[in-house]
């Protein structure tokens, strides 16, 4: 091609594309989604794939999504987001915490189109956050842990030390502690939101410790499959039900469901009513799901997070005082509830955690 | 025995068996470059060879014919490889590059059926007492067969490239292909041989991945252990006694780092898991400082295409 036919062409392109314009608005509205991880790994991007697809159908023919799964935390964030912007999506979920300074930073560039980052904290007017209370979740599997356990150690594979996670081994412990004063917790940071094989030797690990629960924050089920060799090992579902390990060891699980918020959204973007807002749901408004708990669970203990369930979704916080920090330090007063502001940035352990938080 | 808080018995166990599917994949790699090719498309072979292995094993129900499959279907993507840089003469680091890119995608297409399958469980070894001397028992005598096979292997491949008259043929191609070409020795047949081999080893460390040490088919379940082993080659500088020790310095520290978690030591944990990485710059700095004025330790001839009319 030479020069001169290069020119023509793009200004032909140039000007179909004006002319091609107004044709556009009766076409579907255009989403886009990226993921940190495949949408197979059947736990955190499954779930939001699932809940992509499902609000797609909903909305019948109005949108059209794309995705992009396995995106990794950082530049590369930045160039997929950019790519889903020149696209011509008008609304882009960005669904790892890892992404917010990316997505604020292609936001910048696209003021025009709309952007959503999950479980992140930074906003703009085309940028809003969601996110849901799992540490609500994290609480029922607590009480289950503390219950079930006979080692009175508990172990728990985090991902990053974020205040995500940092929430989730609070509240598990809180949990844990009130219904069982013995128990221990014992936390090894993966570094990873998916890596089965380093899943698998956390949770071998833990194990090995005299971990006989494990709790997991990150997105493959590898830990559940080493639980179910070990035997006598009890895990929860994370994100995802995972009930391919039900009975046991998958004794329960924290499922997000997003599907809900999702079609919302889809909805108020194609009616043009979306503004940038910050969504927190919990057990009470449903995006916190709790899955079956297992025949493995004795009935009264079942009975029992059953009944902690409703507490939450009526009201009852699970970092409800008295509670002190790991220092010893007083944290929240008898009856006192922290606000979302200290959730949102917690960076500390309660009192009973031997661990040490990574700075 | 308890160190420091950490059950080293423990740990000793689990590193061999955290640095089993590097170990195979990375002595295959090394077989591969002694031949004088650079595959960087370990990591498509192991994740090709995690899934086929998976799917032969759930199939059929036989862990071991899902090991075999595992190995064939690694072979069969280094076969590939072999045509296409062998043959066809194409770039052999892009090439491999493309067939790693080519492994991850296919992987993921043909694995969804097996998402969330359980693979048939393969056993540990029967010792009998043995397993029962204290200590000793649980490091050595504790593990599945695959763990065996893969310290078989490096110790064939060391004997084979030190001792045997095919292992001198392998290095002379590596070295100079023209000088083996012009005794007689076919190049091309010797290396499309020595890839196969490493892409059969890639391909049951992937299903050791997925079928033992995971143990279940997720995508994208390598996670960049490929890379790992070809690091590991670099580190070991092509000797496959090395090849053991990198291979277990990996692995253990991976190993390692989590356990000292676990026990409740609040550690570093990316010094440690940089650590490998910082030792293999070190090495590669201290080769070639040691071979300024003599040989290099990586094969003459590696990453150079070869056609007979040159």
């Amino acid at each position: 091609m030479n020069r001169r036919s290069f020119l023509t062409t793009t200004a032909a392109t140039a000007v179909a594309a004006t002319a091609g314009l107004p044709l556009r608005a009766a076409e579907p509205m255009k989403v886009g989604f990226i993921y940190v991880g495949p949408v197979g790994d059947m736990g955190w991007s499954f779930q939001h794939d699932q809940a992509r697809q499902a609000a797609e159908k909903a909305l019948g023919g109005k949108v059209k999504t794309t995705y992009m799964e396995s995106v990794p935390e950082g530049p590369d964030a930045e160039r997929a987001l950019t790519q889903l912007a020149l696209q011509g999506n008008q609304l882009i979920f960005a669904t790892s915490f890892g992404y917010m300074d990316a997505v604020v930073n292609v936001a910048k560039k696209f003021p025009k189109v709309k952007f959503e980052h999950a479980t992140g904290y930074k906003r703009a007017d085309n940028l809003g956050t969601y996110d849901a209370r799992f540490y609500e979740g994290r609480a029922i599997q607590g009480y289950l842990a503390g219950k079930m356990t006979k080692s009175n150690k508990i172990g728990y594979i985090g991902s990053f030390p974020i205040p995500e996670c940092v929430q989730g081994i609070n509240s598990a412990f809180v949990a844990a502690r009130k219904v069982n004063p013995d128990v221990e917790i014992k936390v090894v940071w993966a570094y990873t939101w998916f890596d089965p094989a380093k899943e698998a030797d956390a949770a071998a690990a833990l194990i090995a410790e005299g971990c006989d629960v494990i709790m997991q924050h990150t997105d493959s089920t590898a830990p559940q499959a080493k639980a179910q060799e070990a035997g006598n090992v009890y895990t929860f579902g994370q994100a995802s039900d995972m009930s391919a390990f039900a009975p046991k060891p998958r004794i329960g699980s924290t499922i997000d469901n997003w599907t809900p918020y999702y079609t919302k959204r889809f909805t108020d973007a194609v009616e043009g009513k979306w503004a940038s807002d910050a969504t927190w749901g919990g057990i009470a408004s449903g995006m916190v799901e709790i899955g079956e708990i297992t025949s493995a669970v004795p009935d009264d203990v079942k009975a029992g997070a059953l009944e902690l369930k409703d507490k939450i979704a009526k009201g009852y916080h699970p970092f409800t005082g008295p509670l002190n920090k790991q220092d010893g330090s007083v944290w929240l007063k008898d009856g006192e509830t922290p606000d979302d502001g200290v959730i949102a940035g917690m960076n500390f352990y309660v009192e009973g955690i031997k661990a040490e938080l990574p700075k | 025995m308890i160190v420091g808080g950490i059950d080293v018995v423990t740990l000793i166990s689990m590193l061999m068996v955290a640095s089993t599917p590097v170990l195979l994949a990375a002595t295959g790699e090394l077989v591969a470059e002694k031949s004088g090719v650079l595959n960087l498309g370990v990591e498509g072979m192991m994740i090709v060879g995690a899934v086929a292995g998976f799917a032969a094993a759930v199939t059929t129900g036989s862990p071991v014919l899902g090991f075999a499959g595992g190995a064939l279907a690694g072979a069969a993507m280094a076969a590939l490889f072999a045509l296409l840089t062998q043959v066809f003469l194409s770039n052999q680091t892009a090439t491999g590059l493309a067939l790693t890119l080519f492994g991850l995608g296919l992987s993921a297409l043909v694995g969804k059926p097996f998402e969330g399958v359980r693979p048939p469980p393969t056993g540990k070894v029967p010792f009998g007492p043995l397993s029962d001397i204290p200590m000793l028992g649980r490091i050595l005598f504790s593990h599945d067969w695959v763990v065996y096979l893969s310290l078989a292997l490096v110790a064939a491949v060391w004997g084979m490239l030190k001792y045997s008259r095919a292992g001198l043929i392998l290095r002379a191609v590596g070295e100079n292909h023209d000088a083996a070409h012009a005794l007689g020795y076919r190049v091309i047949a010797v290396r499309f041989a020595a890839l196969a081999f490493g892409g059969a080893l890639a391909g049951l460390g992937g299903a050791y991945l997925s079928l033992i040490r995971v143990p279940q088919w997720t995508e994208g379940m390598t996670a960049g252990a490929g890379w790992i082993a070809l690091a590991i080659v670099v580190f070991a500088s092509w000797r496959a006694g090395r090849v053991l020790i990198g291979a277990y310095l990996f692995g253990g520290i991976t190993a390692l780092q989590l356990q000292l978690q676990a026990a409740g030591y609040a550690i570093p944990v990316h010094l440690l898991t940089m650590a490998p990485y910082v030792l293999t710059i070190v090495v590669l700095v201290v080769l070639s400082a040691l071979h300024r004025h003599g040989a290099q330790a990586a094969p003459a001839a590696l990453g150079r295409s070869f056609h007979a009319s040159n």
